[in-house]
């Protein structure tokens, strides 16, 4: 605003001055709409717009197959029927065990992280290799991972078994297992991209710090818990909100993987959203799970802006 | 002296250490590939053969690639989907980026706020009216649909608007002083400074949009077009119990990818460590 003025305050100063003003701050304007528009419309008609039917739908009972006019409006009874579903209810339970992944993944990374910044030869090298996983496409991870837990012949059992592991666990097939299996792949997956963010982070620590504390005497694990670790809490503070929020998503690994099963011991709301909408087309019903998996991502984003400045020091 | 002697040495094992971690590490890598070139009954050999007795790779691919299930299909609406996806999605968030940082209209904060807030939006929380949408206006089972899902990246707009803030007002003023449009100093001046950012965003939404399983599985239903994952799924529920396929159609998913990334490494650990971006 201030640069247009000053273009006008040359000559002739009042009538033109305004004129020219409002003249350029019209052009800004449509220039402005211009420039945004197809980014806005795009996002009202793909995410914006559906986000507020899915608000709506939610309050209906209502079957993809059926037509519209045998849509009903029900209140608040796919919630409370929510609350008895007993495979949602695992499914939350479930959703909150996996969160459990991203602090194991951080500790992984963060210990990787600083041997790969400090202590080796070919960085580059490192940082590729275990990336990886990250860019690779999840479909084909799962299928491979599928067969290397195949319970009788796969590779990771017959090698416990000729370690002497008699009857070592049949990992995706086993209800008592499987979440774990898949937690583990997903911790493989994201180690990748935790270590890239922590190197960064670990680059911006002033190497100072790291000398005068070695002039005093102190030991690697003195240093790592005074100065690395609250140096990079921010760092840490990101991961772990984006690895949560990132938990709350997972749906190629479970649905290639395992589908949600053996008895539902995988199912997360992300796949029980899915098939409630996409298998059992029951519209209505799934809406109300996209509701409360958008109230879980909401309230998390919402805990990180507050949380910013409480928790982290800078 | 004496002392870098004895660090330099302690690298080098700590590196032949960390060296042997990473090949533990990609070990389900090395195993797919290697599956990738037995004959089916060599898969479960154990001690587990690294390299097959017999070769039977040229047959594997042949079959994968040109077979019941052609991939070359495949790959080619892959790479027609990512690519225009890409394309479409930088200019779109290169567009508002440079709108949202160069140009002062009243409405631009609040509409930017509004972008922004959608990002908090789980995709998989607004797919169920978006299927309907899209079934409703004749986007289903089509590549349209499926680029236009992928075209309008909150986060694209994000990072590129931070590198256009980086662009200098000045440069911008003077321009506007010579007479140049607001389309003339993006296209001239803006565009061009950020065109690292703009690259790397690229790379990023290529890899995205090739690994997308989600949106293909929802929103094609036609096997003729199929994306990559989607195709590799359904080849491997069609070739059950033939691991050997499986892995060479595996290899071929991630193969191209892994390409792209390695020509394009230092944009992609770049791009995400500077901006923290997750897709």
């Amino acid at each position: 605003m201030k640069e247009n003025v000053e273009v006008g305050s040359g000559l002739k100063r009042l009538p033109k001055a305004k004129f020219k003003k409002t003249k350029i701050e019209r052009n800004e304007n449509i220039a402005g709409a211009l420039f945004v528009s197809p980014m806005l419309l795009g996002v009202s008609v793909i995410v914006l717009f559906p986000i507020i039917a899915t608000f709506i739908l939610s309050f209906a009972d209502w079957k993809f197959v059926q037509g519209l006019d045998q849509l009903q409006w029900v209140g608040f009874q796919n919630f409370k029927e929510l609350l008895g579903d007993d495979i949602f209810v695992k499914s939350l339970i479930n959703n909150g065990i996996f969160i459990l992944t991203v602090p194991l993944t951080m500790a992984f990374s963060i210990f990787l992280a600083i041997i790969i910044d400090k202590h080796v030869y070919m960085k580059d090298y490192f940082k590729v290799a275990f990336f990886m996983p990250y860019i690779s496409n999840v479909v084909a991870i799962a299928i491979v991972w599928q067969v290397l837990f195949h319970p009788s012949a796969g590779p990771i059992n017959q090698v416990l078994m000729s370690i002497g592991i008699d009857n070592p666990p049949t990992w995706i097939a086993d209800p008592n297992f499987a979440l774990i299996s898949v937690m583990l792949i997903h911790i493989w997956i994201s180690i990748g991209f935790n270590l890239i963010i922590y190197i960064a982070g670990l680059q911006s620590i002033p190497k100072e710090l790291y000398e005068a504390a070695e002039m005093d005497g102190a030991n690697a694990w003195y240093k790592f818990r005074n100065i690395t670790l609250p140096l990079i809490s921010p760092t840490s503070f990101f991961l772990l909100v984006t690895g949560i929020i990132a938990t709350f998503k997972v749906f190629d690994l479970i649905a290639v993987l395992t589908a949600g099963g053996p008895l539902h011991s995988t199912s997360m709301l992300v796949w029980h959203l899915y098939e409630t909408a996409f298998i059992n087309l029951e519209i209505g019903y799934a809406s109300a799970i996209a509701v409360i998996l958008f109230l879980f991502v909401f309230l998390i984003t919402a805990l990180q802006w507050l949380g910013q400045k409480k928790w982290v020091n800078y | 002296m004496n002392s870098l002697k004895h660090i330099n040495i302690k690298k080098i094992i700590v590196t032949i250490v960390m060296f042997f971690c990473s090949i533990a590490f990609l070990l389900p890598f090395i195993w797919m590939l290697s599956t990738s070139f037995k004959i089916e009954g060599d898969v479960f050999t154990f001690p587990i053969q690294w390299i097959p007795d017999t070769w039977n790779m040229i047959n594997n691919y042949n079959e994968v690639w040109f077979g019941d299930y052609p991939f070359y299909l495949y790959y080619w609406n892959s790479i027609k989907v990512a690519v225009l996806t890409t394309l479409v999605s930088c200019v779109v968030s290169s567009l508002a980026a440079y709108g949202f940082s160069k140009i002062r209209f009243p409405a631009g904060s609040w509409l930017f706020l509004i972008v922004l807030a959608t990002y908090m939006v789980p995709p998989q929380a607004s797919l169920v009216p978006q299927f309907l949408l899209f079934r409703s206006i004749g986007l289903f089972d089509s590549h349209l649909g499926l680029i236009l899902l992928g075209s309008f990246s909150v986060l694209g707009t994000f990072m590129l608007r931070q590198f256009f803030m980086g662009v200098h007002t000045d440069l911008i003023d003077a321009a506007k002083i010579d007479g140049a449009g607001h389309w003339k100093i993006f296209w001239k001046i803006a565009l061009p400074i950020v065109r690292p950012a703009v690259a790397t965003y690229a790379i990023l939404r290529f890899i995205w949009t090739w690994n997308d399983y989600q949106n293909p599985l929802i929103f094609l239903r036609t096997d003729e077009l199929y994306t990559i994952p989607l195709a590799l799924q359904k080849f491997t529920t069609i070739n059950g119990e033939f691991y050997t396929l499986i892995m060479a159609g595996a290899v071929s998913a991630i193969l191209p990818l892994l390409i792209v990334f390695i020509i394009g490494q230092k944009h992609v650990i770049e791009g995400i460590a500077l901006g923290g971006v997750k897709g």
